[in-house]
């Protein structure tokens, strides 16, 4: 008797695709997948229609993997409905596990976004004056676009979410992993981050660790790099001290410090306050004048503390929205 | 219903909190409007409880450690000193208030500073009014 296969359906909602690139990055194991699995729906590389997701019977997914944001209605409404549809639904990277780069919009209104964007940008048609609306009357015809919301959701925030699988993007090798994880029968229990350690990155970095004591900050062009020592302690920001290990610690592997996509470290609730603390640490100045300094000469600090975790985080977004 | 804010006080164990107990048994009067937790040093308040008070409720935190070369741990205080600035500066993007945060310097002697601190911090918030922190997050996920 043939062995029923898995079914499973990868989705993306505000995302820049490199979630689906980071499945295909897994190379000749997609074909292991292809054989393990039938693609019920996957945009970016199998055709398929949102109907034929709709005309699926309740639970007839096994494994729905959901890659990005929910930023519009249409993204809300595929995460509803997949969620129906799926025995297992995992947060796919950054994005959906916690609002990744699109969630740093939750710094700024949807109306500013949208007029910057379509009226004042540089780079679009000189004297447009047309912004998308979700419905537009053109010669009689009525056209409609998803609902572009407020401000940025994780998918945890719209459906419940049984797995996540954190990183911008996810590690190919802990992306495979996971599926195999998942699709055998010993799983993780519900509600556990898949794919990560628990541990920090600096635990797994292996460069090497003394006193930190900073007067001033670089950017890793700015200045020649020991690539022995810790990033922090050269002034290079590095979020490895609150961030999640499992990417394999590769952003300080390459002399960049890590920007904290995996998340906050298991003991972590806030990753930017938590990183806060370790800077207020780090700094090395009594002055409160040249303090004020050290720190003017961070550039866009929120949005270097909160990268990839805005809406996760406890604020979410700001309060002027 | 008038307005009466609800402040969070977190002041270190061996000035500041000393400070606060002198104001009660000097009996000097100052608003009611400060809770106080006691922890042992202003380094232990974490900028994540500063975080998580405002969006439990709280429409203001002081925070209150040895003036700067008192701290009970030698160096304790200069943390907070880089902390609460950081802090107050990412706040600022979130659309929170300046005085919604506040840092000082409180000698256990300085019972009548501290009642000083409140009263003035009290009456800035009540200024303000009320922090929508909490409520604005608590409302509809789904807003459109
Ligand atoms: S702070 Fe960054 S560079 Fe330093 S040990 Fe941690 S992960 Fe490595
Ligand atoms: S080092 Fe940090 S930012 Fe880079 S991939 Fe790893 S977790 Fe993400
Ligand atoms: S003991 Fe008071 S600030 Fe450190």
């Amino acid at each position: 008797m043939a062995v029923k296969k898995l079914q499973i359906a990868l989705y993306w909602g505000a995302a820049c695709g490199g979630c689906d690139v980071a499945v295909l990055d897994t190379n000749e194991f997609i074909l292991d997948v292809a054989a393990l699995a039938d693609i019920r729906l996957w945009p970016i590389a199998v055709d398929g229609k949102y109907a034929d997701v709709e005309a699926l019977a309740d639970n007839e997914l096994d494994l729905t993997f959901f890659n990005g944001a929910v930023r519009n209605s249409e993204n809300e409404h595929l995460a509803k409905l997949l969620r129906r549809k799926s025995k297992m639904l995992v947060a796919f990277g950054s994005c959906a596990h916690l609002g990744g780069i699109p969630g740093l919009a939750n710094l700024t209104g949807r109306e500013e976004i949208l007029t910057k964007n379509y009226l004042h940008n540089p780079s679009i048609e000189p004297g447009n004056k047309k912004i998308p609306l979700p419905e537009t009357d053109l010669n009689g015809q009525l056209l409609q676009l998803p609902y572009f919301f407020k401000r940025v959701y994780r998918l945890a925030d719209i459906v419940p979410v049984d797995y996540c699988l954190p990183g911008c993007p996810p590690a190919p090798e802990q992306v495979k992993l996971s599926i195999l994880a998942l699709a055998g029968g010993k799983r993780p229990p519900p509600g556990s981050t898949i794919g990560a350690a628990e541990r920090n990155l600096c635990d797994d970095c292996q460069r090497s660790k003394s006193e930190k004591k900073i007067k001033h900050f670089y950017r890793p062009h700015e200045i020649l790099q020991d690539p022995d020592k810790c990033l922090l302690e050269q002034g290079i920001l590095c979020m490895g001290p609150v961030t999640r290990s499992g990417c394999g610690v590769r952003c300080p592997d390459t002399g960049l410090g890590c920007r904290g996509c995996y998340g906050p470290a298991p003991d972590v609730m806030d990753q930017g306050s938590k990183f806060i603390s370790a800077l207020g640490s780090i700094i090395d100045s009594k002055d409160p004048h040249e303090i004020e300094t050290i720190i003017a000469g961070i550039p866009d600090l929120t949005a270097i503390l909160y990268r990839f975790g805005l809406p996760a985080s406890f604020l979410q977004r700001s309060l002027k929205l | 219903m008038s307005f009466e804010p609800r402040i969070l006080g977190i002041l270190c164990n061996w000035c500041s909190y000393a400070g606060a107990d002198l104001a009660g048994t000097s009996r000097i009067h100052y608003p009611p409007n400060v809770r106080i937790i006691r922890v042992m040093c202003s380094a232990r308040v974490d900028p994540t409880f500063v975080v998580k008070a405002l969006v439990s409720g709280a429409d203001g935190v002081l925070i209150c450690g040895c003036h700067p070369g008192d701290c009970h741990y030698s160096e304790g205080n200069y943390k907070t000193m880089r902390r609460i600035p950081l802090l107050k500066k990412v706040l600022k993007d979130f659309g929170i208030e300046d005085e919604r945060v506040r840092l000082e310097w409180i000698s256990a002697s300085e019972g009548q500073r501290f009642a000083d601190i409140v009263k003035d911090m009290t009456e800035r918030i009540r200024v303000l009014g009320p922090s929508h922190v909490a409520c604005e997050l608590h409302a509809d996920p789904r807003e459109r």
